[in-house]
């Protein structure tokens, strides 16, 4: 009998356990919230439903119902409603739950339909697992293993189709292990809104191919890889790389702009191999951007910082930090000759929130003024933000800086030229890069630290090698202040500190009060300092994020448009701090 | 605590002494006389009984084509991690080798680390890695132990095919879709 439910929630029957589900969920989903899995290949909860795979086939009933009267029908047996079984299988993905509905998964007809779907789908695949790069990760692998015969009846020459056809830039298509299961066909029309893939021809030589003239190459094409249940796509980077059983997952964030996607980092041995999207339905649902999976490159760049320079000439990285806290302090307002000279401190959209409140202590402690880097670049409506900045927000959370960067640092540019900044400080933020002339920074000490090679760390006084997004932890405030953690994925290159490490002693050389250099002693002081992050900790942060108040800053002219589980605010007018 | 062993009383036999010296010198004369079965290593080589588990090798097929497809199941099931492969792309514009599409590019095997248990050999799903009869080996430095792809190959040779793979993939390819 059906029990009364809350209007949005009905009760299905999954294998003899009835479970309450909200609806119009498909069968599957509610065979899944009963922890009953339905194999499936082109089913997926973001994608439209196309039914072809025809792996998720199971028996489905309905409560009998007198066809005159509609009064329920009851067995006199049990004393409950009589469930009418339908004669043949239904897909689970394409058939919605009703109230009452019975799903039976595991009947020798279910069973019986698995095997014969997955000897078809066998039937033309090529036996190349020992090479194929979704081995490890092949729904069809899987399910073959589960439902496969173990040998094969087919004795006919198997179909041979291209092997290494190039869909695009970053997407190899190898068309004998495509099971035609439509999925990158209907991410690329829905979701990545580049509907160039479609099938050809007809039967068993039914090809996956790109319209004629197009090429995959949208930012979101390798997707269809992560997406793809079989190793039909194959991205082209990751191609023959590595077997990924040998690879370690790491939780971390995307770190091109204010989306904040987050992402999974496969790392074996120190060595990141690949960047794929980790499911957040608040965020990025399943998906990235193709630009955010090559950012891992950067950790082993042949321009990486490796040790610290003082003047032009290596050294170790205490006289480096020991040479920063000279020019800090001497220059810093507190030289006992009674010149007193000006600091200025560029902190970073990308560094973590940690870094960031570090920044702003020691800013604090020098009474300097704070300037950040504005990058403002097209957002593309999906998961790449018009601000590739990712941490504007942990700035203004944790009171870095309290309001947004302007165009080209023009302020300290301005006070430069005036004469009254001697000393500039930047939080890995490339000076030349982001509007400063080499002029400009000729007439002032540098202190960088940076994790690569470049102008600015050629010009600057004081260079102190830092760690990429990959080798440290922390946490990250996204466009929807939302706050997000990343792991450290990879050990840092060998004799460079952690940043929390250099900044905090940076602090305690200024001589204010130690804070702590981990994420765990830092995190009860940010908790008591910062009233928005007053209850977050990294520990109990959970892995989707948290989502904080921005109302204090709901007056900032955002630069952000609209994007994936992201609508701007309306700005009020005139409101520019 | 003291054990006291008791110590028998010698026979007859042995007190009268003579019979054990000719027993004796029966034993020294029959294997004066019996074939020899010192073996003069290293001048002479012991025969290796099939199934031997010596050192691992790769082999290529009767063609000349090499095997080894770097799946790497051998690295991910050698208990003393003494495998390492760079697995890499073969390019698809080289005649000899048409249908393969990957092959390791590195492949080193340290012998100071393999503990010779076959479990690669029983892993491959190529037949490209064998145990075969090689079991001495010796170097003076650590690096000399580090057997890489050519070694390898030079070590292994090639050994038989029943499956001629590649060529099974190249009839296909000639026959085509036609169905």
């Amino acid at each position: 009998m059906i029990q009364p439910l809350p209007s949005d929630l009905i009760t299905v029957n999954v294998d003899g356990q009835d479970i309450a589900v909200p609806k119009g969920t498909n069968m599957i989903e509610a065979a899944r919230l009963a922890s009953v899995e339905v194999p499936h290949y082109c089913y997926h909860p973001k994608l439209t439903i196309s039914g072809n795979c025809r792996m998720c086939l199971v028996e489905m009933g309905l409560p009998a119902v007198d066809p005159a009267t509609k009064a329920p029908l009851m067995d006199p047996a049990t004393g409950k409603q009589k469930i009418n079984w339908m004669p043949r299988p239904t897909i689970a993905c394409a058939t919605n739950a009703s109230p009452g509905l019975h799903i039976r998964t595991n009947t020798a007809a279910v069973q019986d339909c698995r095997n014969s779907v997955t000897e078809f789908l066998l039937i033309n695949h090529p036996l190349d697992c020992p090479i194929c790069d979704q081995a490890g990760e092949c729904k069809l692998q899987e399910h073959s293993t589960a439902y496969g015969r173990g040998y094969s009846r087919f004795v006919e020459q198997k179909n041979v189709k291209p092997k290494r056809t190039q869909l695009g830039p970053r997407v190899t298509l190898d068309d004998e292990r495509c099971i035609l299961c439509s999925r990158c066909v209907r991410f690329s029309k829905e979701i990545a809104q580049d509907d160039v893939l479609g099938f050809i021809d007809r039967g068993s030589y039914s090809t996956l191919t790109c319209y004629p003239g197009k090429q995959l190459a949208n930012n979101y094409s390798l997707n269809t890889v992560d997406l793809c249940p079989v190793g039909a796509l194959t991205s082209t980077d990751f191609r023959f790389k590595m077997r990924v059983w040998f690879l370690k997952q790491t939780p971390s964030i995307d770190c091109e702009s204010s989306v904040g996607a987050n992402t999974e980092v496969w790392s074996r041995e120190g060595v990141i191999y690949r960047i794929t999207p980790r499911q957040n339905d608040a965020v990025n649902d399943t998906w990235m951007a193709d630009s955010g999976r090559v950012l891992f490159k950067e950790v082993s760049a042949a321009d990486r910082l490796t040790s610290a320079w003082l003047n032009g000439v290596k050294t170790s990285q205490e006289k480096a930090l020991q040479a920063a806290v000279d020019l800090l302090s001497v220059r810093g307002g507190r030289a006992e000759s009674g010149s007193v000279k000006g600091v200025a401190v560029v902190g970073s959209g990308r560094s973590t929130v940690e870094e960031q409140f570090l920044t702003r202590k020691i800013a604090d402690k020098l009474k300097a003024p704070v300037a950040l880097v504005s990058r403002v670049g097209a957002g593309d409506k999906i998961l790449v933000s018009a601000d590739r900045n990712p941490n504007i927000r942990g700035a203004l959370v944790t009171g870095l800086i309290c309001a947004l960067p302007e165009q080209k640092l023009a302020a300290l540019g301005a006070a430069i030229d005036a004469g009254q900044v001697q000393v500039v400080l930047s939080v890995g933020e490339d000076l030349i890069a982001a509007g400063l002339t080499g002029a400009q920074l000729a007439k002032v000490a540098v202190i960088y630290l940076g994790t690569h090679q470049n102008a600015t760390s050629a010009a600057a006084s004081v260079v102190i090698p830092a760690l990429t997004v990959f080798e440290k932890a922390g946490t990250l405030v996204n466009q929807q202040f939302r706050l997000q953690k990343f792991a450290r994925a990879v050990p840092g290159l060998a004799g460079i500190s952690d940043d929390l490490v250099t900044l905090s002693h940076l602090l305690n050389a200024l001589g204010g009060a130690p804070l702590g250099s981990t994420l765990g002693a830092l995190w009860p002081v940010i908790a008591a300092e910062v009233k928005v992050l007053a209850h977050a900790s990294y520990d109990t942060l959970p892995s989707t994020g948290l989502l904080l108040d921005g109302a204090p800053w709901a007056g900032l002219p955002f630069v952000e448009g609209e994007t994936l589980h992201f609508k701007p605010v309306a700005v009020v007018t005139g409101v520019t701090s | 605590m003291a054990y006291v062993v008791e110590r028998k009383p010698l026979t007859l036999a042995e007190r009268l002494y003579l019979p054990q010296i000719f027993a004796g010198l029966r034993i020294t004369l029959k294997h004066l006389f019996a074939p020899n079965v010192t073996l003069q290593y290293p001048e002479e080589r012991p025969v290796i009984p099939p199934g031997y588990r010596g050192v691992p090798t790769l082999v290529r097929d009767p063609q000349g084509r090499e095997k080894c497809v770097s799946c790497q199941l051998c690295e991910f099931v050698c208990p003393p991690k003494a495998i390492r492969i760079t697995p890499g792309a073969v390019p698809a514009d080289q005649p000899d080798r048409l249908h393969i599409e990957k092959a390791p590019q590195a492949f080193e095997i340290d012998m100071l680390r393999c503990i010779y248990c076959g479990l690669c050999q029983e892993v491959c799903p190529e037949e490209a890695i064998f145990l075969q009869n090689q079991y001495s080996l010796s170097g003076y430095t650590r690096a000399e132990m580090v057997n890489d792809k050519a070694r390898l190959y030079e070590l292994g040779g090639t050994l038989p095919d029943q499956h001629y793979k590649w060529d099974k993939k190249k009839i296909a390819a000639e026959h085509g879709n036609t169905h």
